[in-house]
């Protein structure tokens, strides 16, 4: 088990060298770049900013600057946050990104879970028809719809929740945000956890179950749930990096401090090493919640063997 | 088909009309500025049926500019990413060995990442708001999933008969793929591409409101779902119109998809 775990690790090292080599490259290609302003600068002013920022050098050994500078963990200067470098900017935002993403990650699979169950021992009933729309609809619906109409109805036609003007350690502003990120996660689990417990309640070994005369009860909570949660489980990695990504949607419809915005502003500005690194920590992020919920996929199935 | 399926049809073609149509319904151009209608409330006898937005743009005129962008976006990226998928999984799924395996470990590598950074990446290599540049951007990134399919399709198509048949009088690989595996997939891909456009569109949408996608005095329903939250607290309705159409088109657009699907497979079983 745990020599598997770190021949996972260490299979991410290719994975991100590709990550940053693509970023690297392509962003390179692109018209246009970051001391572009309205009236040009002076040749000498240009030349000058380039050799500051090493952009006069040939590719390649721009390349493998930024390459040795992420190895020892720093992703160069921001263009255009001046005296700032890149880690400290994402380092300032992060905290609160994650802690949204994670809570909202959370979140869903605790309504998501039951639900979905609660669906399937009442299958085809009112109730499961009734919790499978709404999950339809909730799965369909963007974060930048359901943001701004959770804001409207919850913080400003039945003001409970605060919605402008963040201020640090005031949980009131994250509770929307949060129930937006889960809300499709919350849906897509309980549709996943339905179907899957309907698969796993046809299975031969809940016959035998049933046969020994456990009660129906007993044979779901005791043997159909756990089986069934696989699927679900194998949906973490996907749903964190649906979180991830859609927290930048949610920072920017209720004005969160996170490191989204460096990613967007970042690519609005041509501020090539932001966007970069916000690929890289972002890369980094998904990568290892994948490899977390692989791990844990083995842990719930022991037909998975570690090899 | 289900009635649920016609249901989904129906809505998608009135809207589609109404959006193809609206120059001739509405007397407003997206761009008229009316200067006596400053961000006023939607009315059913007045001429400005959906309300105005703050510059004094009809919303209706507005919204409905934006679906057309909204589904030609859509259309296009999906019929992108279905060429590139079914041209990259018929070719891995085909030629099979290590051909196959590069290619799909790149497939797992890309999947792998969240796509709105690709999307991301993608939409800056070109000049802001041209809608080429948003449909190639887009599309580059929704053909993994379609390359999968394609290529768990065409492995078993592989071993047939008639695949045989082709080699043995005298084809092509180009044509044997063109010609044999790409009509034999065509079913599962149709379905599929069904699904891809609620998909491209949503990530239109993503992109213009983050600012990045469609730009003034263009709208997209991305966009005006942003200046709508900007403005809900004094004019909700500039918020609801956009939101509403964007649901029922993709909700209608979802529809259509299962519906597509379940018919496909039930044809195959």
């Amino acid at each position: 088990m745990l020599a598997y775990a770190l021949r996972r690790i260490a299979g991410l090292i290719p994975t991100l060298f590709v990550l940053v080599s693509l970023s690297f490259f392509i962003i390179r290609l692109a018209p246009g770049g970051p001391f572009d302003q309205e009236q040009a600068l002076p040749p000498a002013v240009r030349s000058n900013l380039d050799a500051a920022y090493g952009l006069d050098r040939p590719l390649v050994s721009q390349y493998g600057r930024y390459l040795a500078g992420v190895v020892q963990g720093d992703l160069g200067p921001s263009f255009r946050y001046k005296d700032f470098r890149v880690t400290e900017l994402i380092a300032s935002g992060l905290p609160l990104s994650l802690t949204i993403g994670l809570a909202a990650a959370v979140l869903a699979f605790l309504i998501g879970v039951p639900l979905g169950a609660l669906a399937a021992w009442r299958a085809n009933s009112l109730l499961d028809h009734a919790l499978m729309s709404v999950s339809m609809l909730a799965v369909v619906l963007p974060a930048f719809v359901v943001g701004p109409l959770l804001a409207l109805v919850f913080g400003i036609y039945w003001p409970i929740f605060r919605v402008a003007g963040y201020e640090p350690g005031e949980l009131s502003f994250l509770v929307l945000p949060v129930i937006t990120l889960a809300l499709p996660v919350a849906a897509y689990v309980a549709r996943l956890m339905r179907n899957s417990l309907q698969e796993v309640l046809r299975a031969n070994f809940i016959r035998t179950a049933r046969a020994k005369g456990l009660s129906s009860r007993a044979v779901f909570l005791r043997h159909a749930l756990r089986p069934a949660l696989i699927p679900v489980v194998s949906y973490l990695g996907p749903a964190i990096a649906f979180v991830i990504t859609g927290s930048l949607v949610v920072e920017s419809v209720f004005g969160l401090p996170g490191s989204g915005r460096f990613l967007v502003q970042g690519a609005i500005n041509r501020d090539y090493p932001l966007v970069m690194g916000m690929i890289l920590v972002y890369g980094v992020v998904t990568l290892v919640c994948n490899l977390i919920a692989d791990l844990l996929y083995g842990w719930l199935d022991p037909r998975v063997r570690f090899t | 088909m289900k009635r649920r399926t016609r249901f989904a049809l129906v809505v998608l073609g009135l809207l589609a009309a109404l959006a193809l149509l609206a120059p001739w319904i509405t007397p407003f151009s997206p761009e008229h500025l009316d200067w006596q209608h400053l961000a006023s409330p939607p009315q059913f006898e007045g001429s400005h049926w959906l309300g105005t937005d703050r510059l004094g743009r009809d919303l209706f005129a507005r919204s409905m500019q934006a679906m057309r962008v909204s589904l030609l976006i859509g259309v296009l990226a999906a019929l992108v990413s279905v060429c590139i998928g079914v041209a990259w999984g018929a070719t891995a799924g085909y030629l099979g060995g290590r051909i196959d395996d590069a290619m799909m470990r790149f497939v797992d590598i890309v999947y792998a990442l969240p796509y709105v950074f690709i999307v991301i990446i993608l939409a800056s290599l070109f000049e802001r708001g041209s809608i080429a540049a948003l449909f190639i951007a887009i599309g580059a990134v929704g053909w993994l999933t379609m390359a999968r399919i394609v290529r768990g399709q065409t492995l078993s198509l592989r071993r047939r008969e008639f695949i045989d048949a082709a080699i043995a009088s005298g084809l092509q690989t180009p044509q044997i793929l063109w010609r044999h595996i790409v009509p034999n997939v065509a079913g599962p891909v149709i379905a599929y591409a069904t699904l891809t456009i609620p998909q491209m569109i949503l990530f239109e949408s993503f992109l213009s409101f983050l600012g990045l996608g469609v730009q003034e005095p263009f709208a997209s329903l991305g966009s005006l779902i942003n200046e709508g939250a900007q403005e809900m607290e004094s004019s909700a309705w500039m918020l609801l119109v956009p939101a509403t159409l964007l649901t029922a088109m993709l909700i209608a657009f979802n529809l259509l998809g299962d519906g597509l699907r379940a018919t496909l497979e039930s044809r195959d079983d």
